[in-house]
């Protein structure tokens, strides 16, 4: 059985989306509410991996040997001024997407193995990781015609 | 009596049910009687938000006094101490009578030509080229008339096309407006002030009445002084007179409101006080708020809050078996960490308990500012006027066809830009042209040193718009004189969604100019244009802009059609909506249950109240509201601020009953300034002592934002909390003595999630005593 790969996948995913999420917050700090808004949300990360950690020990004792390339990098440093937010925060999005796609799966999975306590952590973590998605993508949208159309 | 002693003046006790008597406040110039009057023009208060109708003493040609009209459904004759003398303020010597432009460093009086012309010129320049409008920012206030903000809006939205338009209505009033779009559909007050005559208990949610509207205030403490009076509760860190006077007052920590009001509306479940019909006939969210507030017994409540348990109890008792509940939100909410969230609360509160929509079972999220309803009404707050969706294509379709423009040119592809956003913008350098309206950002701001930085930065333009040489004028690159109230007419809305006419009694001084004049004038210089080629803004007065704004309110909430200015010099005070359905206007919203939230209908598609994340018209849809109305559930979560080792207390801001704003009018009036001459802070004996500090020492208070100086009084609010009130600024200072005293030099910036209201209420700070700084 290969759920604990993914849960492994996501697990690791919520932990650099919360380093993410740290660092973006930390870089730009001018910006308060994303600053703000970042740490609540790294917070948030590290609630989902704390509630992920006892299903990937339960599945763990079942796991084969971990597949090539399961792993990915989206994360690889901030950036400054207007322009540079706004990509910070596509990656933050992508990152979150990530996870997103990964709790689908996952909840996928705990349907086949009839897990509820799986289940019900995933219900809850997906609508959290949702409103994460909707949060950056409503501050790209406020941000990008000032950064990309009017700042020169 | 005297109304600075005693700022209430005399009981006139009422029962349930009665109408409140009439009481005709009235104080006129030094040796003029009613006899020497030469005439009464009807107006109404702009000094703080009750809209109190009076009518305003004319003698040789100046204003000298004033009289509460007692006709009116507001005040019935009454008065606050701020507008029985603050009218001395308008012949105060100092007033700007002529344009002021920065040539060399200094700004030197100018003809309206000059200085229009350099508005203009440099408007010009920014527009041309893509994203031109993106340069331009307009920060108005709470303080014009409605004709004016349309004016404003129209020009801003449809002329420029930009998205950076807000007010300091989004320091004040924000959260109201954002928790009623949130639980309700839209914006507008479901009560009336009628309640107070009718209700069986008053909840006060961190909304020092006393000080920010004295007759309401008036209204309650007559209910409280006849036969069955009404309970009352106040929650609020300081011992204000409504806490005093309150049967259960819960001074809780700053920063907790939402902690606390999930413990009692879990309390209100749990005894079964709420009406299950109600809750099911007409609400959405039960399941999920009672999971939510499941978690907030008493004891835990009074553990985060700082109170006791069974005062909790006692509270949820108060506001869980009263038959008639009208509850009142202000500042203590607004401007705290959480706002929107724990001002839903409240809606939550009536709505689990169907109070709502009928007599006494009021609801009012307070204004703090006299004309904030218009701002928000007319969209000079950055909404889509007539409470508009900017998510909405069809609202968008019925503007850009109303003014006859392109839709494409309508800002409304992201929310509006917030105030503290457009600053932000600001200070990068992308907004290059500021323009200030009728109000003051470097005193009331928060974060002081960053404003004057911005304002100061030879890059960005600043036009401020004034009728004094403000604190932030002194920092402009134009300043245009301004005529206020008593010198212009329009009309204005308070809480309660009363209108009111305020007709020109005097000429402005010198050559200012009304501020829709001077709109209307950079309109024309502008040459903004509709699809046709005719003038977008073709209007030369007040009354044409009132029925054009008519137009725009037609079938939105705010539906002004059925008034006239013929009929607001009638009966006095109109309600809106006020339509051919409902021609005499309309007491209370929501009377059967039914909300403004149909998906084509509402405001907005709903926001998430912990980061803001806007939803889309898909998933509102999927709610299928149903003309219901939401209750929203959070968990509490602390302030971005809490205590330190370095700032141990928290810094709480506020005001003095005897001053508005930032004095810049009330500190012209000799009895209001004298009454309240300088800024001060309040600390608890348990912190002060400690200290060393003594009564009427000077000391200083600091964040890490910055220092002021300024006198201790003991006492007046809990301990961990200290309070400075805002009003207290430099104008009357020589520049060369000022110390630093304003409340905002210490605030920090940072908002709330959904309404963008800064955080004023709750900062770290640590209060040292001053060598020598006893007298």
């Amino acid at each position: 059985m290969h759920l604990a790969h993914y849960l492994g996948l996501l697990h690791r995913a919520q932990g650099n989306l919360a380093e993410a999420f740290r660092r973006v917050g930390e870089a730009h700090g001018d910006e308060p509410d994303v600053a703000l808004l970042c740490e609540q949300q790294a917070q948030v990360c590290d609630r989902h991996s704390e509630r992920l950690s006892p299903f990937a020990e339960r599945y763990s004792e079942e796991a084969p040997d971990e597949p090539d390339r399961l792993h990915s990098e989206l994360f690889r440093g901030t950036r400054t001024g207007g322009i540079g937010l706004l990509r910070d925060l596509q990656d933050l999005y992508l990152m979150a997407a990530e996870c997103d796609i990964c709790w689908t799966v996952v909840g996928q999975a705990a349907q086949g193995v009839r897990d509820r306590d799986l289940l019900g952590v995933v219900t809850t973590c997906e609508r959290e990781t949702t409103i994460q998605l909707q949060w950056l993508r409503t501050r790209m949208k406020q941000a990008a015609p000032q950064a990309l159309v009017v700042a020169g | 009596m005297d109304r600075i002693e005693n700022p209430w003046g005399e009981r006139t006790p009422y029962g349930p049910g009665e109408r409140w008597p009439e009481r005709v406040d009235q104080h006129l110039a030094d040796g003029l009687g009613d006899a020497g009057v030469d005439r009464w023009v009807r107006s109404a208060s702009i000094l703080h938000s009750n809209g109190d109708a009076l009518d305003i003493a004319v003698k040789d040609g100046r204003i000298a006094g004033v009289r509460g009209r007692a006709t009116d459904r507001v005040n019935h004759g009454r008065l606050d101490p701020k507008d029985l003398y603050g009218w001395q303020a308008n012949n105060s010597p100092d007033r700007l009578t002529r344009p002021l432009v920065r040539d060399g460093g200094r700004l030197v009086e100018t003809d309206w030509d000059t200085a229009m012309d350099r508005v203009v010129e440099r408007s010009r320049a920014l527009l041309d080229g893509p994203g031109g409008w993106g340069h331009f920012g307009f920060y108005t206030s709470g303080q014009l008339f409605l004709e004016e903000y349309y004016t404003l809006a129209v020009l801003g939205k449809a002329g420029i096309g930009t998205p950076h338009m807000d007010g300091n209505t989004r320091l004040c009033t924000a959260t109201s407006a954002a928790a009623l779009k949130a639980s309700f559909g839209t914006d507008g007050q479901p009560g009336s002030y009628t309640d107070v005559d009718h209700c069986d208990a008053i909840a006060l949610w961190g909304h020092n009445v006393a000080a920010t509207q004295t007759v309401l205030w008036m209204r309650m403490l007559d209910r409280r002084s006849g036969p069955n009076p009404p309970a009352m509760l106040a929650v609020d860190p300081r011992t204000t007179p409504v806490a005093r006077e309150a049967d259960v007052h819960l001074a809780i920590r700053s920063g907790t409101n939402q902690a606390l009001l999930n413990g009692l509306l879990r309390q209100i479940i749990h005894k079964g006080w709420y009406d299950s019909g109600y809750v099911a006939e007409h609400t959405i969210g039960f399941d999920e708020l009672a999971g939510v507030v499941d978690a907030y017994p008493p004891a835990r409540v009074a553990e985060i809050c700082g109170v006791a348990a069974a005062d909790v109890e006692r509270a949820a008792e108060l506001i869980g078996t009263a038959e008639r509940l009208l509850s009142t939100v202000l500042q203590g909410f607004y401007q705290s960490n959480q706002a929107t969230a724990a001002s839903c609360q409240v809606n939550n509160l009536h709505l689990l308990r169907g109070m709502i929509g009928r007599p006494g079972a009021g609801l009012y999220q307070m204004n703090g500012q006299p004309t904030a309803q218009n701002t928000r009404e007319t969209g000079a707050d950055g909404d889509l006027p007539g409470m508009r969706n900017w998510n909405n294509p069809h609202h968008l379709q019925q503007l850009a066809e109303l003014w006859n423009v392109d839709e494409m040119t309508i800002p409304h592809w992201s929310p509006p830009t917030h105030a503290m956003q457009i600053w932000r913008y600001a200070e990068q350098g992308s907004i290059k042209l500021l323009w200030i309206s009728a109000t003051n950002p470097a005193v009331s701001l928060p974060e002081l040193d960053r404003v004057r930085r911005i304002l100061a930065n030879r890059d960005l333009f600043v036009v401020v718009q004034d009728i004094f040489l403000t604190e932030s004028a002194e920092l402009a690159d134009v300043v245009l004189p301004a005529a206020t109230w008593g010198e212009k007419t329009g009309t204005f809305t308070n809480v309660d969604r009363t209108v009111h006419l305020s007709e020109k009694a005097v000429d402005p001084p010198g050559e200012a100019r009304s501020d829709l004049d001077i709109f209307l004038d950079y309109a024309r210089r502008m040459d903004f244009r509709d699809r046709d080629g005719r003038p977008l803004i073709p209007w030369t007065g007040p009354e044409e802009v009132f029925e054009a704004w008519k137009a725009c309110s037609a079938g939105r909430p705010c539906d002004y059609t059925g008034m006239t200015y013929e009929k607001l010099r009638g009966a006095s005070g109109i309600q809106w909506p006020c339509h051919a359905g409902a021609p005499e206007g309309t007491e209370r919203l929501y009377t059967g249950g039914v909300f403004n939230t149909d998906p084509d209908y509402c405001e907005t598609y709903g926001q998430d109240l912990s980061t803001g994340a806007e939803f889309s018209a898909d998933e509102y849809r999927a709610k299928e509201p149903a003309g219901r109305a939401f209750l929203h559930a959070a968990d509490y979560r602390p302030s971005p601020e809490v205590p330190s080792d370095e700032y141990p207390l928290l810094l709480t801001t506020g005001r003095t009953v005897y001053q508005f704003h930032t004095r810049t009018k009330t500190g012209r009036a000799p009895e209001l300034n004298a009454a309240a001459p300088d800024a001060w802070v309040e600390l608890h004996p348990a912190d002060a002592e400690p200290l060393g500090i003594a009564d009427g020492d000077l000391v200083e208070v600091s964040s890490p934002r910055g220092t002021i100086r300024v006198h201790a009084r003991i006492g007046g609010v809990r301990s961990g909390v200290v309070f400075v009130p805002f009003h207290y600024g430099y104008f009357d200072v020589d520049p060369d003595k000022r110390v630093p005293r304003a409340a905002n030099e210490l605030t920090l910036t940072a908002w709330d999630a959904v309404s963008k209201q800064p955080i004023y209420k709750v900062a770290a700070v640590r209060v040292t005593a001053v060598p020598d700084g006893r007298e």
